[in-house]
């Protein structure tokens, strides 16, 4: 029996609901093991995802397909991981250990109807359903300075590019009379035939949907606000940006921009060429600098977007699977480095790359697995990231975008710099006394299945592959 | 209405909306600023009701001028150091402000001028809160729903935000 394709959403959002309700009937200190009831509810949520019918609801409102399955795994599996580290995290919160989880699995039932969205205005709105839950998550520690400081930038730049956005969509009405994505492709394809070439209208709102997901990918020149967020915010929750919001955007743009903007692609592929060129370069070379491990990996992460654009504008279907499988990639390695850095600021407060030193003494293990989380970062083989970077890399090569290919190896080798540094500072600044990094069973557990997912993709790229090559069909190129 | 009136009425409220604007945010007296931004919603909704879009007016009229405007001036007057004239609203960015928007404003009117727009002959036929209430309950249903996932979010974040410490 199958159920209809909406209801893993549906379920997702009751169980958050649920755990609101329940955290009213458990003491203070018993709260933070409702991290366990919504990591069950996401469980649940990946088995429902398998046995409810793929097929269009609500018009073509929403559709549930290969591509959304594959991004409602990725967004699964993120929540997942966050709510694991977040459980030792939260025990230090004063009040509201509950919503913190609800408002994680708010956000994730936003992506899920996000990655399944055919129509502008339930796009924009499934958006708002990911951001907001974010923008109250980045301000969570409000004391700390810091904190109420990402909140804010995030929601101040957040509304701004929502409004960015939303002038697009009303440009796109404006041209084609339509919001469905299906609809707005078949005008724009009768206009091709009868005008021609673009028409500033459609060129300006273009650019203006760029701009829009652009800031959900931390897209160089939309990344402004991503250092300072990332560093501010609760670091589980900065692993949950990193990934879950950014792969959120990633499907947004691709739906919009393949299924409906595909008639002009010579048009709007060279500004994100140009973009992801410059996200890789000013994103690698501004980590170099940086000291504190979260902001490090915010620039790392501005420039793992740039990579995962190269195969976007490759404009095939290998390069969609690309995309899709390398964000996979990116999302175990990338999220296995956020885990050792929160171990490590639970026990000593700090995130500052200088105290990593000596770690490898007291805590062997942690570093080894730090190492192999910033090695599939670079795309040192067998590791996730090298297959990850070398499909991409080759999907671009046969389309011949020759210059990404060479900008994006070149700043693979600035980003070894940086990423090097981290390991040097755990292997080879001895420094005795360092103290044992203690590891909760969340956290354990998230970085069992990060190691596994690193090793797993990097070593058996083939079920993974299928997925996102399945995922690719989804598009006609 | 008449053509000529209909176009008369029309640069009257724009002139309201643009002259208001400006107002709200030159002005040195924030609360001042608030009353213009009222002046500002309400020829608004002045449009919307000669574009025959009465019930978009309506809700301009409840939500802007009814709920935003009062909230806003609620807590102008409860922040004690925001109430006072001598405060300063803008800062160093006035220039490359002004330079950006200027810029986007130029743009997007040379855009707008040149970009052929999809204009619907037929006139809307009886009352649009109608047929409003007719998509909002078929096609658009799922983002109506949506939208109220979004106000639970919206509610807890603000109680959380909120919170004392």
């Amino acid at each position: 029996m199958y159920f209809i394709p909406i209801f893993p959403e549906i379920f997702l959002f009751l169980w958050a609901i649920l755990i609101f309700v329940v955290d009213f009937f458990l003491k203070e200190d018993k709260r933070k093991n409702l991290g366990y009831l919504s990591l069950l509810g996401i469980l649940i949520t990946i088995i429902l995802l398998f046995f409810s019918a793929q097929g269009e609801m609500f018009g073509k409102v929403y559709s549930y397909d290969s591509l959304s399955l594959f991004f409602k795994l990725v967004f699964l599996l993120s929540a997942f991981l966050a709510i694991s580290v977040s459980i030792d995290f939260v025990a230090k919160f004063r009040a509201f250990k509950g919503e913190f989880f609800g408002l994680i699995l708010f956000s994730t039932v936003g992506m899920m109807l996000l990655s399944s969205a055919r129509e502008l205005i339930f796009l924009y709105v499934s958006l708002e359903l990911v951001t907001i839950p974010l923008y109250v998550l980045a301000a969570y520690l409000k004391p700390d300075k810091k904190s109420a400081e990402a909140g804010l930038k995030y929601m101040l730049l957040g509304a701004i590019s929502s409004a960015i956005l939303l002038y697009g969509i009303s440009l796109i009405y404006g041209i084609t009379g339509t919001t469905f994505l299906l609809g707005i492709k078949t005008r724009l394809m009768v206009d091709y035939l009868q005008i021609g070439p673009i028409g500033p209208g459609l060129f300006l709102s273009f650019i203006f949907f760029i701009a829009g997901f652009g800031f959900k990918l931390a897209l160089v020149p939309f990344h402004m606000w991503a250092p300072d967020v990332y560093e501010g915010a609760p670091t589980p929750i900065t692993a949950f940006l990193s990934v879950g919001s950014k792969a959120a955007g990633l499907v947004a743009f691709l739906r919009v921009f393949f299924e409906s903007f595909s008639v002009y692609n010579p048009d709007w592929v060279t500004i994100v060429a140009v973009l992801a060129a410059l996200s890789m370069i000013i994103g690698n070379i501004i980590a170099l600098p940086q000291t504190n491990i979260k902001r490090m990996l915010a620039y790392s992460s501005i420039a793992q977007v740039g990579y995962i654009l190269v195969g976007l504008v490759a404009l095939s279907e290998r390069g969609v699977s690309s995309v899709a499988f390398y964000t996979l990639a990116y999302l175990f390695a990338n999220l296995g480095a956020f885990v050792v850095a929160i171990a490590f600021e639970l026990q000593t407060g700090s995130s500052e790359i200088k105290d990593y030193s000596g770690l490898s003494i007291s805590s062997p293990t942690l570093s080894f697995l730090m190492m192999l989380f910033l090695l599939s970062l670079v795309g040192i083989p067998p590791l996730a990231g090298f297959v990850g970077k070398y499909y991409l890399f080759a999907a671009a090569i046969e389309k011949h975008l020759i210059w990404l290919v060479v900008i994006a190896v070149l700043t693979s080798v600035i980003s070894l710099y940086y990423y090097v540094g981290v390991i040097k500072e755990m292997y080879f600044n001895k420094k005795e006394g360092g103290e044992k990094i203690f590891l909760p069973f969340g956290i354990k557990l998230a970085l069992l299945i990060c190691i596994i997912g690193v090793l797993l993709v990097g070593l058996f790229p083939n079920p993974f592959l299928n997925l996102a090559s399945q995922a690719a069909t989804v598009f006609k190129y | 209405m008449e053509n000529g009136t209909q176009t008369a009425v029309f640069y009257i409220l724009s002139g309201l909306i643009v002259g208001s604007a400006f107002m709200v945010v030159s002005l040195k007296n924030i609360f001042h600023s608030a009353l213009f931004l009222v002046l500002c919603f309400f020829s608004v909704a002045g449009i919307y009701i000669l574009l025959s879009a009465e019930f978009v007016a309506a809700v301009q009229v409840l939500i802007y001028v009814g709920a935003i405007t009062v909230l806003l001036i609620f807590a102008i007057m409860l922040t004690a150091q925001l109430y006072s004239p001598s405060i300063r609203q803008s800062n160093e960015q006035v220039i490359p402000g002004i330079i950006i928007v200027g810029t986007l404003l130029i743009v997007t009117l040379s855009v707008l001028r040149r970009t052929s727009w999809r204009i619907s002959t037929q006139g809307i036929e009886g009352q649009s809160t109608v047929s409003i209430g007719k998509s909002l309950l078929t096609t658009y249903v799922l983002p109506f729903e949506v939208v109220s996932l979004v106000l639970i979010a919206a509610l807890i974040g603000a109680i959380i935000i909120a919170r004392r410490e």
